[in-house]
């Protein structure tokens, strides 16, 4: 297996397919030349990736695969760890994001962490917060937002009556669309998740995925997911990483059907990771 | 074995008890509404109280929390959310190094920068003393309740669009108050009983202390005074002394526990 891996890195970075950018029709998200190391450990070798606006872009791979350090790379979130460091070109609507002021980029591409990561606030100043950080002080607005967001993350008829209560009492998949809507309060163009069922019970995870669906119409989503499953039931496009080399990138039905690569055969059909 | 174990805690127990029984019978014999009120008397006149040294001792402390509570905290801060490398490193060493050092040491380095330069003995140098105590402790104590906060707490302000003061302004540090206030009550009760580092820079006084940098009274220095004289009366009043101190002890360690107690940390770290 080895074998194949180096021969595929001697044949040089993977070509970008622009799945959807069809004429003229620019992509949301552009990544060209881009590497990542922690230290000296090298985790994302010359990715290339165009992200289509208002599609579910998944990205699968085995755990360690650096799915979740190129989620990382899109909002910037990967500055608090020391040591760091990026190498390429990802542009946000053809703006610079690596050089762009780094609180602007996380207000217009949100996240969503693995676990469900509510603060120790109340439901309603939760999905406040955002907001308030941002400079919005006047309650009428503040309220609307809660609101709002709170139905766009379909969340608003089970919270609606305890929105001044703590975030802690609700259960932990309506704790992940509190944070979801946390999320959304902002009016991101794009919004990451980085593996955002895996801590939760189907129920709760068919509710998520059934929300991101609806999402896609007015927000540009990329999903890190170690579930196939889940890749192949939501996502439009899906990317295959491995050992931090993006492998392939394709039509999700064309990635789970006629795969390009042998990995990425390999990978989907079970036969390792 | 266990036998031998269990009865060596018991006697710590009853060394505990032993002093608390001696302290509430023989404070609580000379304790009348008096020693609140009155200034003390002169040798050989009954009666008398202890007011101004119970308002000193509050001056002083407040001095000492004024100076002490805002440098520890926004250290432990720094120490918590920024502390990588050679100089937070340094700091952390200081500061436990400071918490070992004698508090008669403190009193010394008082009077060397506040006592000499004043040429009197004041509440101020008593106050400068006792926050040198304060600091390392707060310090260290805000910075462990600190770094229990959940790191996934930081990063979902900062996926926000919050910056790192914003988010610890208004995530990590909320977050922690419980924990952070417990650790500031029990260093102000620590350093309300502090004798030592206020022999020579408060001082004593028997009269009220008209300005914070004049000789001031406080409770411990009182008790060590009327407790090697000669007179039967300020014996008394030295036990009283004691058990007040003991009460205000225990009424700030309780006051922690009830801060601590309810939910406290354990809310969110499930």
């Amino acid at each position: 297996m080895m074998g194949t891996l180096e021969r595929s890195s001697l044949a040089g970075p993977p070509a970008a397919i622009p799945v959807n950018a069809g004429p003229g029709v620019a992509p949301k998200l552009k990544i060209s030349g881009l590497n990542f190391f922690y230290g000296a450990y090298h985790a994302l070798h010359d990715v290339e990736l165009a992200i289509s606006s208002n599609r579910i872009t998944a990205l699968i791979g085995p755990s360690g695969c650096g799915k979740s350090t190129f989620l990382r790379v899109l909002n910037r979130m990967y500055e608090t760890v020391r040591g760091a460091r990026v190498s390429g070109d990802v542009r946000l609507d053809g703006e610079d994001s690596l050089a762009m002021d780094v609180a602007q980029l996380r207000r217009r591409v949100g996240m969503v962490f693995q676990k469900p990561n509510p603060f120790p606030k109340s439901i309603f100043d939760n999905v406040a917060y955002g907001l308030r950080v941002n400079g919005t002080r006047a309650n009428v607005r503040l309220i609307e937002a809660v609101e709002h967001s709170l139905r766009r993350a379909a969340l608003w008829d089970e919270v609606k009556d305890k929105l001044h209560k703590s975030a802690y009492a609700i259960s932990g998949g309506q704790q992940q669309r509190l944070c979801i809507a946390r999320a959304l309060a902002v009016d991101p163009e794009v919004l990451l998740l980085d593996e955002p069922s895996s801590a939760l019970d189907p129920i709760a995870t068919a509710k998520i995925e059934e929300l991101l669906f609806h999402l896609k119409n007015n927000c540009t989503i990329v999903i890190v997911t170690h579930n196939m499953q889940q890749a192949a039931r939501i996502a439009d496009d899906t990317g295959f990483f491995l050992l931090g080399k993006l492998i392939e990138f394709d039509k999700t039905e064309r990635i789970f059907k006629t795969p390009a690569k042998k990995e990425t055969e390999d990978y989907i059909t079970g036969r390792f990771g | 074995m266990f036998s031998l174990t269990a009865a060596c805690a018991l006697a710590a127990v009853c060394v505990l008890f032993w002093i608390l029984g001696f302290l509430v019978w023989n404070g609580g014999k000379a304790l009348d509404f008096n020693f609140f009120t009155q200034l003390p008397k002169p040798p050989g006149e009954l009666g008398g109280g202890m007011a101004n040294a119970i308002v000193g001792s509050a001056q002083i402390v407040l001095i000492a929390a004024v100076i002490g509570i805002p440098i520890g905290f926004l250290g432990g801060i720094y120490l918590a959310e920024f502390g990588t490398g050679a100089f937070p490193f340094f700091v952390r060493y200081t500061a436990d190094l400071l918490n070992g050092v004698p508090s008669i040491v403190m009193g010394i380095f008082a009077y060397a920068i506040v006592v000499r330069p004043l040429h009197q003995f004041s509440a101020l140098a008593g106050g400068v003393a006792l926050s040198v105590i304060l600091i390392p402790t707060t310090i260290r104590t805000t910075e462990q309740f600190l770094r229990a906060v959940p790191q996934m707490l930081r990063e979902g302000a900062l996926a926000l669009g919050a910056n790192k003061w914003k988010s610890i302004a208004t995530i990590v540090v909320p977050a922690a108050t419980r924990g952070v206030a417990t650790g500031m009550i029990l260093g102000i009760a620590r350093i309300a009983g502090e004798s030592a580092p206020l022999l020579f820079t408060s001082f004593g006084n028997q009269y009220w202390s008209t300005s914070l940098r004049n000789p001031t009274a406080s409770l411990p220095v009182m008790i060590f005074t009327y407790a090697i004289s000669p007179y039967p009366d300020w014996h008394r009043q030295a036990w009283a002394a004691g058990l007040v101190l003991l009460a205000v002890m225990l009424l700030l360690n309780i006051g922690a526990r009830v801060v601590l107690a309810p939910r406290a940390l354990s809310s969110y770290l499930r």
